[in-house]
């Protein structure tokens, strides 16, 4: 009998030969088709595997030593509760990804930029989430970072693009250096790399606070954590729209995979003050990454501000769970874990959702300028309709899943007054607040997202020409929507599935909700709060079509096309519509002018002039001025000053070597 | 036999909130008019209003789209729902946990959505500036609300709307400053969010300054009809929503039979009767604030309603 996890291993091994094989054939015709179909049935295969693992033997660990990598290490690989979850994610999002791929790549226009790569990008994330010692996982974490890289720089044309390419590799190789000297850490002394190792040693809290703080530049930078997100907004965009689903969807998950398992696995133990950071920097993150995306006018990059966002809103339910963890609380803990991986899996399905929609409209009209889209309601009836859905979801409004899990973060933060130290109890309400303004803030952005885009009248004439997509793509996203919908009505189904890695993380678990009566969720108990995602749906659809019903009967249902009204003022041209800047203009002055140094300025001609009106609009990306520009000036200031270095006399040169050999002897004389 | 009871004290309240929620906007509207020296329209005109519309044919844009003729439904349902929740006059109905305060706060968030959505969809300039606005307004006012159900979940151990109700209604309670606060804020978050001085004025449709009105100015006919009853049942939701935590007196138990049910329904009745004398007062008594006013308005509510719970947090007892 072959175990779960060589299969897994198996599949991994598939995904890199279909990736060496797509060079051969990816100029082809058929490469497209064969590729994606070829990914489709491995990922598929995996998720159906994993799935049925985490139902029949979730608390089974499987470990398996290949003869590959450092010779006296070997590569481990291990499959336990929470890698079975996260490999869910990552295969599903491949099997996804693949189908959506199936319709969208027939537009590519260099399918041998992407191909290859695509495969092996899915084979790294499967590694990583796989590899139980710190060189396997480093390795499988560099080459998922190389081949989403080759996947950013697809179209290194197209204008920005290789900009984007560039941070991202500075950005991914910084994150990679993190984990390394964490895991260097770790290993202690000793120097075993295995994580059964560094499990068993534990570490001081010196070491601790040194790996907590290496983690989160490490995880946090792949992720998106600010003040280290400069990257993703513009790298994940910028690869082809299937690609950054996959992205956002799932390759931010597999760095928080890379989070928890450090922080509530490796490292033992955490300390209550740890989680302070934890929720500190995800409530910065909430709140900044969706006041970005509000800025936004590029749907890709409003997205990809919008992932930065969810990225908050997991990392305040881990910081919480971390402090519960850390106060042994452990069913307060195993509340909030549980609220954090279940948004994790609600991410990945309706960010993958918005990018395909996403997709869709830059294959229908070339466009992902908002600005110049609109009226696609009309041209695109069911890829609007779905894109509907994941608005939805993402802004956390019942009855779709987004809501489920920021209802479990603040029923999370609602336990968190019983925490003994005083700096939690004052910070908790605050990072309460934070969530909750994000969450009403995502709500506005996917307003304006999906309002500007889709609604209204056409902007350009690319946008009144655009057609429906191909049934692939639409497949794809309406099994999304389908599933965003299906785990809002029946949440009791996902928490139960998540228990086993709460049991194996802390050693708690959430009430069984499967057994509650009618399907609602109970956190705690029925008198404290409960949720039924099931019923609300029902009762809206029955008041509303019981509404619909009764009045189209009796009363009336006679209706008659006109022009629109508008007060009277017929709006001749679509420019005079709202867009997207103008639309956040009301929130830009209420929270723009603190968080960007936004500012307005309006000239008007004196009267008699012919000038136009002028209204100017200045934004700054405060975290890029502040933290980066700088670093970069300094870099840029020295290699200046150390060029001249190589325009000396030979004289020069003699004398530059005599004194450093002075100095190395000094050194040598000197050192005790 | 219990459950058809059940079942029919439930359908009850969500009959009576739908019946008493036009009464509660001409009640307001009479008595501002009373306080104006005006003779006002009669207390039944919202309903004869509604019924009005609904037999009128309707007019539609020429691009609207299947989403704007949907939305009036949806709001409408997801308002129903909401108000339906909240304990007016029993507490423990037998779908009372089907929602706890923060999905009640959701649901009214799902309806504002779609009709933020429906303001844009005809794609002229009144319905852009109608959404902008309301998104704005929303995204302060309702951290602000989350923040006051923090305040109220601490106070009384549970978000369980039935749950606070009791905890409120019994002795265990007594003065505390949060729940001074969080009644101030809500009271701020509940002009605001239904739109009435001095955050909009429900009264007129041609003024730069408008919201709510501004989302809703292509609608016509039944699906004016439907949008303004979500508007009423709007508004008798925050006054539910407050009495039922603020003032519980009056309030009776699921299981507590007719004559009390009775009781109780006078006592509501009451309590909306005063909220609407108190509402009407105040809105003749203050003058609508520029719209870049509204942020600071609100933010006094965030801001309180953040003290509040931080109060909370760091002693149960204040």
């Amino acid at each position: 009998m072959i175990s779960d996890l060589a299969i897994l291993l198996w599949g991994v091994a598939a995904l890199l030969g279909v990736s060496v094989l797509s060079i051969a054939i990816s100029r082809r015709d058929l490469a497209t088709r064969l590729v994606y179909a070829a990914t489709l049935g491995i990922s598929a295969a995996l998720f159906v595997i994993v799935t049925s693992r985490l139902i029949t033997a979730p608390l089974q660990v499987s470990a398996i030593v290949l003869p590959l990598g450092l010779p006296w290490i070997g590569a481990h690989f291990r499959l336990d509760a929470l890698s079975t979850f996260f490999l869910i994610v990552v295969n599903f999002g491949g099997a996804i990804t693949s189908l959506y791929g199936l319709g969208y790549g027939r537009h590519e226009s260099a399918p041998h930029r992407v191909l290859p790569f695509f495969a092996a990008f899915l084979a790294g994330m499967n590694l990583v989430v796989l590899a139980a010692d710190a060189f396997a996982f480093l390795l499988s974490w560099e080459f998922m970072s190389l081949a989403s890289w080759a996947l950013v720089m697809a179209h290194h044309r197209e204008q920005d693009n290789a900009r984007a390419g560039y941070i991202y590799l500075v950005m991914a190789s910084f994150g990679t250096l993190a984990l390394l000297l964490a895991f260097g850490l770790m290993s202690g002394p000793v120097g075993n790399y295995t994580f059964d190792a560094m499990r068993s040693t534990g570490a001081s809290p010196l070491v601790a606070t040194a790996v907590l703080v290496l983690t989160l530049l490490g995880a946090g930078s792949k992720a998106g954590l600010v003040p280290l997100h400069v990257w993703l907004p513009l790298a994940h965009p910028a690869a082809p729209s299937h690609v950054s689903a996959l992205m956002s969807g799932v390759m931010t998950k597999v760095a928080v995979y890379a989070f928890i398992r450090v922080m509530f696995d490796l490292l033992g133990e955490p300390t209550w003050w740890s989680s302070i950071i934890v929720l500190f920097l995800g409530g910065l993150t909430a709140v900044l990454g969706i006041l970005h995306a509000l800025m936004e006018k590029d749907l890709k990059r409003l997205l990809a501000y919008s992932t930065i966002e969810n990225i908050g809103v997991i990392f305040v339910s881990l910081g919480l769970a971390l402090a519960f963890k850390a106060n042994g609380m452990g069913w307060a803990a195993a509340l909030a874990l549980t609220a954090a991986l279940f948004h994790v899996l609600n991410h990945s399905i309706f960010k993958s959702l918005l990018f395909f929609g996403a997709g869709a409209v830059l294959t229908a009209t070339g466009e992902r300028n908002m600005e110049k889209l609109g009226g696609l309601i009309h041209r695109m009836p069911v890829t609007s309709f779905v894109f509907l859905v994941g608005s939805v979801a993402i802004s956390a409004l019942p009855p779709f899943n987004g809501f489920v899990s920021e209802w479990l973060a603040f029923q999370a933060v609602l336990q968190s007054p019983d925490l003994p130290q005083w700096g939690l109890k004052v910070m908790v309400p605050g990072i309460g607040g934070l969530l909750a303004l994000s969450a009403a803030l995502a709500a506005a952005c996917f307003v304006k997202a999906f309002g500007i885009t889709f609604l209204g009248r056409p902007r350009s004439a690319a946008a009144e020409q655009a057609r429906e997509v191909d049934r692939y793509s639409l497949l794809a996203m309406f099994v999304l929507a389908a599933l965003c919908l299906l785990a809002g009505v029946l949440p009791g189904l996902v928490i139960d599935g998540l228990s086993p890695v709460m049991l194996s993380l802390i050693g708690n678990r959430m009430p069984v909700q499967m057994a509650e009566p009618w399907l609602s969720i109970v956190p705690i108990a029925e008198s404290r709060s409960s949720y039924n995602g099931l019923l609300v749906f029902l009762f809206i659809a029955i008041s509303a079509s019981l509404a619909a019903l009764v009045i189209h009967r009796f009363a009336s249902h006679a209706f008659r096309r006109g022009p629109a009204w508008g007060c009277g003022f017929p709006d001749v041209t679509p420019a005079t519509q709202y867009t997207a800047v103008s639309f956040v203009q009301p929130i830009r002055r209420v929270f723009g002018t603190f968080a960007f140094r936004a500012r307005e300025r309006v000239e008007i001609p004196p009267p008699g002039a012919t000038a136009p009106a002028r209204l100017t609009v200045e934004v700054h990306d405060v975290i890029w001025e502040t933290f980066y520009q700088p670093i970069t000036g300094a870099i840029g200031f020295a290699t200046e000053k150390l060029n001249h270095l190589q325009f000396l006399t030979i004289r020069r040169y003699l004398t530059l070597v005599f004194l450093y050999l002075i100095s190395l002897l000094l050194v040598l004389v000197l050192w005790p | 036999m219990a459950l058809i009871l059940e079942l029919t004290v439930q359908g009850a309240q969500m009959g009576l909130v739908l019946l008493l929620a036009p009464l509660l906007t001409g009640f307001v509207r009479k008595v501002k008019a009373k306080l104006q020296r005006r003779q006002g329209p009669s207390l039944i005109q919202p309903y004869r209003d509604l019924l009005r519309l609904m037999r009128k044919e309707v007019i539609l844009a020429d691009n609207a789209s299947w989403l704007f003729r949907a939305t009036p439904y949806l709001i409408f349902a997801a308002t129903w729902v909401a108000a339906a929740l909240i304990p007016t006059f029993a507490t423990g109905l037998t779908f009372s946990w089907t929602a706890d305060l923060i999905a009640i706060v959701a649901l009214l968030g799902s309806a504002r959505f779609f009709l933020a959505l429906a303001g844009m969809d005809v794609g002229t300039s009144f319905g852009g500036i109608g959404s902008s606005r309301e998104v704005m307004i929303a995204s302060l006012a309702e951290p602000a609300m989350l923040l006051i159900v923090f305040s109220l979940a601490l106070v009384a151990g549970a978000t369980q709307l039935s749950t606070i109700a009791s905890f409120m209604g019994s002795s265990a309670v007594g003065l505390r400053v949060s729940l001074g606060m969080s009644l101030i804020a809500i009271i701020m978050v509940a002009i605001a969010e239904n739109a009435r001085i001095p955050v909009d004025n429900p009264a007129t449709h041609l003024e730069l300054t408008m919201v709510h009105e501004a989302m809703v100015l292509e609608y016509s006919g039944r699906h004016l009809a439907m949008v303004e009853l979500a508007a009423f049942l709007k508004l008798l939701l925050y006054v539910s929503l407050i009495s039922c935590v603020f003032v519980p007196w009056g309030l009776v138990t699921a299981t507590a039979g007719p004559a009390s049910y009775g009781l109780a329904v006078v006592a509501y009745i009451g309590k909306l009767a005063v909220a609407g004398i108190l509402l009407a007062v105040f809105e003749t008594a203050t003058a609508k604030m520029r719209v870049f006013r509204v942020p600071d308005f609100l933010g006094a509510a965030l801001m309180l309603a953040l003290l509040g719970t931080l109060l909370l947090f760091v002693s149960r007892s204040l």
